[in-house]
């Protein structure tokens, strides 16, 4: 097993308490998803703020650019899928991973 | 000056704690614990100490409870027996995990079902992996000064780790002892006011409790293992402090007689106290017999040990708890596994007896001693052994 990301034991902080504040803002749980990402078509989004709502991770924020449309954070969906089951109007979908997102934008990284 | 009074060991517990000076109470009543709790809010509510007590509505959240107290920074006290502390099952492993130094006195009761609220071990047997500090009391003295002595150990920045201090249910908690109470001076003079390692404090934030990710697990569980297995000079160090302040000296093997003797008794808890009587007994009428009790259970103090058994020829080891499916009880398990490590050649024999408050008396000693002896004789194990099953 490669050591990336290991402490030594001694180093710890007493109960393996996090002793830094914010410091999940590094923590890139993105990468737990497998393979597929959720994409926004906004030509279909009616604006209802359902995926903002309901994304357990918070990974949907208002785009400041575009009014009532929301931005899709990378580094925090963990692609369960719920935004897709709860849009209203099937605005978002599936992608393969390695295709390129046109809507979302990675804003943890 | 310290003063001598008749007082149920339940209340001397109380008193015990009310000394350490203890900021929170967080307890649920069961038999036979529930003279404690009660005591402790008589306390609280009279202005004789300055505690918050939290009338919980479980074992579970009293553990929690403490948890939350403690990692805030409190000196925290909780007790329990039997089917509540099962009840805080995942919560003890958290207070180990977050090295919250909380002290509970535990009244060993035995668990349902059948329902029963008599003494026996299995309660803290089955928590016996939680990576907490677990003492044994035989008698109410013992169960005042362990007391005192676990908030000094488990407050170490050394260590930092519950403490169970376990008294065995009705027979010591219900039973009215003359008790050496120490003064108020002399106690802080002993015990200063706890200074925490590190709290929930908003001007210097930290995460308690968090995730840990496969990387790290192993790791912080290392760091919990070796700070146990750490406290065991702590431990002793603090007990030879406890001798020095208060006169009474306490070592994490004990023995009786067990000078030359060829049998062992090996016992744990009140149940040792007429061990020893039923040594005195026999060794008038010329039998080789001794003693050797288990003071500190956690960490298990393996030299100590093997030091006090060395020589003898037969162990009689006295399980109150009986550990389904394995060959013996958990106690005898635990000192054979040693015994053999050391290379330690001797005959191992295994009673679980006592179970649910059955008397275990003089004569049954003497019993015991007399069936293993005749077993090793016979070139036949005695890996364990329901003693006074009724067929
Ligand atoms: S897939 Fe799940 S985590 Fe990702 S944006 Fe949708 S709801 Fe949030
Ligand atoms: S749930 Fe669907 S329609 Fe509603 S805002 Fe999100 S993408 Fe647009």
């Amino acid at each position: 097993m490669a050591d990336e990301g290991m402490q030594s034991w001694k180093t710890l902080a007493l109960g393996c308490a996090m002793t830094e504040p914010g410091s999940s803002k590094r923590f890139n749980t993105g990468d737990w998803r497998s393979g597929r990402r959720p994409v926004t078509d906004r030509e279909k989004c009616i604006k209802c703020g359902k995926c903002y709502i309901l994304c357990p991770d918070m990974c949907y924020s208002p785009d400041p650019e575009a009014e009532g449309y929301y931005l899709w954070d990378s580094f925090y969906c963990k692609g369960c899928g719920i935004c897709i089951h709860e849009c209203p109007k099937d605005a978002i979908s599936w992608q393969d991973e390695k295709e390129e997102d046109t809507h979302g934008a990675a804003c943890g990284s | 000056m310290a003063r001598r009074v008749g007082l149920e060991v339940s209340l001397a517990c109380s008193e015990a704690v009310k000394l350490c000076n203890v900021d929170v109470v967080a307890a649920y009543p069961i038999t036979p614990q529930t003279h404690i709790v009660e005591h402790l809010s008589e306390l609280v509510a009279d202005g004789h100490l300055d505690a918050e007590f939290v009338p919980v509505e479980s074992e579970h959240s009293a553990m929690s409870a403490c948890i939350g107290a403690s990692a805030a920074g409190a000196r925290t006290f909780t007790s329990t027996a039997s089917q509540g502390l099962a009840l805080m099952h995942e919560m003890l492993f958290i207070a180990s995990g977050l090295r919250l130094p909380i002290v509970m006195a535990v009244a060993n009761r035995s668990l349902s079902a059948p329902i029963s609220i008599w003494n026996d071990h299995s309660d803290i047997m089955a928590e016996r992996d939680v990576g907490w500090i677990q003492v044994f009391a035989e008698n109410g003295q013992e169960v005042l000064d362990l007391t005192i002595h676990a908030y000094k150990v488990a407050e170490d920045p050394r260590v930092l780790l519950p403490v169970a201090v376990n008294l065995d249910g009705f027979i010591l908690t219900h039973v009215i002892e003359p008790i050496e109470i120490p003064d108020q001076a002399e106690v802080d003079a002993y015990l200063p006011p706890y200074t925490p390692q590190m709290r929930l404090d908003i001007a210097n934030p930290v995460s308690m409790g968090m995730v840990g990710v496969p990387e790290v697990y192993t790791e912080a569980r290392k760091a919990c293992l070796v700070a146990l297995e750490g406290s065991y000079e702590v431990i002793k160090e603090h007990w030879e402090g406890f001798a020095q302040h208060f006169g009474r000296r306490y070592q994490p093997i004990e023995t009786y007689q067990a000078e030359g003797a060829e049998t062992l008794f090996v016992t744990m808890g009140s149940l040792g106290e007429t061990c020893m009587t039923a040594v005195d007994q026999m060794r008038e009428q010329g039998q080789s017999v001794g003693q050797v009790r288990i003071r500190l259970w956690r960490p298990f103090p393996v030299d100590d040990f093997v030091e006090a058994v060395k020589g003898a020829k037969r162990l009689v080891v006295i399980d109150r708890a009986l550990q389904p499916g394995s060959a013996s009880g958990p106690v005898a398990t635990e000192l054979k596994a040693l015994l053999y490590d050391r290379g330690i050649e001797m005959y191992v024999a295994n009673f679980v007896a006592g179970l649910s408050g059955r008397d275990v008396t003089r004569a049954d000693f003497a019993a015991m001693a007399q069936r293993v002896e005749a077993a090793q004789a016979a070139g036949q194990p005695m890996t364990c052994e329901m003693w006074g099953v009724k067929e």
